[in-house]
């Protein structure tokens, strides 16, 4: 515990004196604004061009400063409770249904949905509605099918559950290949993102310190206080988020004298496409796909209900009574959210569209902004609330995306430690403590990995990650879980071949398709015409794990689905379920 | 768990009766949800006239939009249903059937 104690000061020093190079360099920036601003506006194009008013951003620092600061001492405070394999994969337990609910919120609401949804209902009005109906009816699946036999069945990965009565090895390799897969891929849009995101809201950090302070911060956080400390940023920075979210609501409402009617007129008065905001059911400018529309729709709830940073949240509460309540208040908070991600997008369009503080170059589009696409929810806190408020939620949107990579990095330790290492290589004599250490490794490892990869996607379009984090959680982790749950007949070679028909096949139309084919790889016509292969792979991989199940007659297949009933009785009345802490 | 507290749950006419009734619950909500949610998506991609019509004459808000925000709001009280329906109902039988097998 000791040795902890001490890294952890070491670092607490590190991370100041990297505060108070920040301050000098403020200072020194200061005086260099002309320049900077002489330099930016020369160099327009570049997605990193700040926007001249604000050459260096006190308030955002300052609250960057004191969310980190907060964020450490929850660190230090449950690195002090973070004894067992329970605590620091599933916060012993302890955590109650609305803390979760919180968390979950906090987990979920990445900053892509905060700024990517509000970008989208910036540049084409209603179509990016579609985006947040899709990514909240994946919650009431999860609470109906999903959360409570997941509590029952589960000790700290959905592989727990899928591998309950199938054979460990290949199982768990396969979800765990499956959960990593999309850990990654989401690690890498968030640390794009965050780079991005910081660099542009405080120039003076480059994209690459942006990048290393997060992966810094999030290996403090998760290596020492592991599943809590996790747990409180995430609830911190949902309650900041739904603050912060709810503020620029009123605002604009406030602007628009509290009339949808105004805002909306407003709205379309002031977008260049006028009227077809209202209209747009594809993004303005597309052509109409009935296929890739229900694709997407698939895509996004199946999506939702199989990403395994979220499915660990439900191993942290008591019981499954907590676990059902907590998706209760996390669907509420998430659709609040998204309403107002709604209004706000609305909002930007109105005060943010059009004006020469924000707007790129007014003589080619009234619309593209200063700092690149994610940048209108930004830019209209500050039409609101001047310097300080966008400082406010310039710092909500760091902490949010701390509070995702959190979860993601030790969803995906888990995974490397608990399901490969402990289970499929020890084949369960792993000690808790040589568990605990390797996860330990493992966050650090993917904590790296992550800022190196951010790095090296820098300049990468990274458009693609969306659908191919989804459309892999919606066609392997999803089908698999629920058929390892309500399906007496699933055996091994369905639940493996059946996975692994998910992560291969989006892979493979992921990579024929229009977005990686066409753009990214820049190799002509796509061969498989559709952004999102959910439509094709999701009813694949039910007819193969049926397939593949119903064919296997060995004495395995027959044990397997023999201890189906002793599975159901304890998903259906929790006895056996892990133990939950009572405080 | 027991081999005896298993067989005993397993033969119990309210396990049975709850895992059916709830089973019948959450599927019920669940196609419900999907119902909802793949008729707006159906719509955007087969009959998207019907959705981006105004609400009234002089209004620009889109049908659409009520139904996407309806979605929303519906989602969340479906949830809402369920953990009160679970709470009210299926915790009572599930302490019972666990009582009542491990007398």
């Amino acid at each position: 515990m000791k040795i902890f104690k001490n890294t952890f000061f070491a670092l607490l020093a590190m991370i100041g004196v990297f505060a108070s190079g920040l301050a000098q360099a403020a200072d020194a920036a200061v005086s260099a604004v002309a320049t900077a601003s002489a330099v930016a506006s020369a160099s327009a194009v570049a997605p990193a061009a700040a926007p001249a008013e604000v050459p260096l951003n006190w308030h955002a620092i300052v609250m960057f400063i004191l969310f980190v600061a907060v964020t450490l001492v929850i660190t230090y405070w449950a690195a002090t409770r973070t004894k067992t394999a329970s605590d620091f994969y599933a916060a012993g337990r302890g955590i109650t249904g609305f803390q979760n609910g919180m968390a979950i919120a906090g987990d979920y609401m990445s900053a892509a949905s905060f700024l990517g949804i509000a970008a989208l209902v910036y540049f084409n009005g209603f179509y990016g509605l579609l985006f947040s109906v899709g990514w909240l009816v994946g919650w009431p699946i999860i609470l109906f099918l999903i959360a409570e036999r997941l509590r029952n069945l589960g000790k700290f990965t959905y592989a727990d559950v899928v591998s309950f009565r199938l054979k460990q090895g290949p199982v768990r390799t396969m979800a765990a290949i499956s959960s990593l897969i999309v850990v990654i891929w989401y690690l890498i849009g968030q640390a794009v993102g965050a780079g991005q995101l910081l660099h542009t809201l405080v120039p003076q950090i480059s994209y690459r310190e942006s990048i290393v302070v997060v992966g810094a911060l999030i290996i403090t956080y998760v290596t020492f206080g592991g599943m809590k400390a996790t747990t409180w940023v995430q609830i911190i920075k949902a309650g900041l988020l739904l603050g912060g979210a709810t503020m620029m609501a009123i605002g604009v409402m406030a602007h628009e004298n509290f009339s949808f009617a105004k805002l909306f007129n407003d709205a379309v008065a002031a977008h260049p496409k006028h009227l077809d905001i209202m209209k747009s059911v594809v993004p303005i400018g597309a052509k109409a796909n009935p296929i890739e529309s229900i694709s997407l729709g698939l895509t996004l709830m199946f999506g939702t209900a199989g990403l395994p940073h979220i499915l660990m949240r439900f191993f942290t509460v008591t019981d499954s009574k907590a676990a059902r309540k907590s998706v209760l208040y996390g669907t509420c908070f998430i659709g609040f959210f998204y309403i107002l991600t709604f209004i706000i997008g609305f909002g930007a369009i109105v005060l943010v569209a059009n004006n020469p503080e924000y707007v790129a170059d007014l003589t080619k589009s009234v619309l593209v902004l200063k700092g690149g696409g994610s940048m209108p929810a930004v830019y209209l806190s500050h039409a609101l609330g001047g310097d300080f408020f966008l400082g406010f939620i310039a710092a909500v949107a760091f902490a949010t995306i701390l509070a995702v990579v959190s979860g993601l990095t030790l969803a995906g330790a888990s995974a490397l430690s608990h399901d490969i290492y402990a289970n499929v290589i020890m084949k369960g004599t792993a000690t808790e403590k040589q568990e605990v250490w390797m996860s330990k490794m493992m966050v650090i490892g993917l904590g790296v990995l992550a800022v190196i990869l951010g790095i090296a996607f820098e300049k990468q379009n990274v458009a693609y990650i969306v659908a191919l984090t989804f459309s892999i959680a919606a066609c392997t982790n999803f089908p698999i879980l629920v058929l390892s749950i309500f399906w007496r007949g699933l055996t091994t070679r369905g639940a493996v071949l059946g996975g692994y028909t998910g992560v291969f096949g989006s892979i493979g139309l992921l990579i024929i398709g229009p977005t990686v084919w066409t753009k990214v790889l820049a190799m002509g016509p796509a061969i498989f015409p559709y952004d999102f292969p959910t439509f094709v792979v999701l009813p694949t991989v039910l007819i193969v794990a049926y397939i593949a199940s119903i064919t296997d007659n060995s004495e395995s297949a027959k044990k397997e689905r023999a201890a189906f009933d002793a599975q159901m009785i304890r998903a259906e009345t929790g006895l056996g379920a892990e133990v939950g802490a009572s405080h | 768990m027991s081999e005896l507290i298993a067989s005993k749950i397993q033969s119990n006419p309210k396990y049975l009766q709850l895992v059916r009734q709830r089973d019948t619950l959450a599927w019920t909500l669940s196609a419900l949800v999907c119902v909802m949610y793949f008729g707006f998506t159906l719509m955007i991609a087969f009959a998207p006239d019907v959705l981006t019509q105004p609400i009234a004459a002089d209004s620009v808000i889109p049908l659409g939009m009520l139904m996407g925000v309806g979605v929303i709001l519906a989602s969340c009280v479906l949830t809402g249903v369920y953990v009160y329906k679970a709470n009210q109902t299926f915790d009572p039988i599930v302490s019972e059937i666990v009582r009542e097998a491990s007398k």
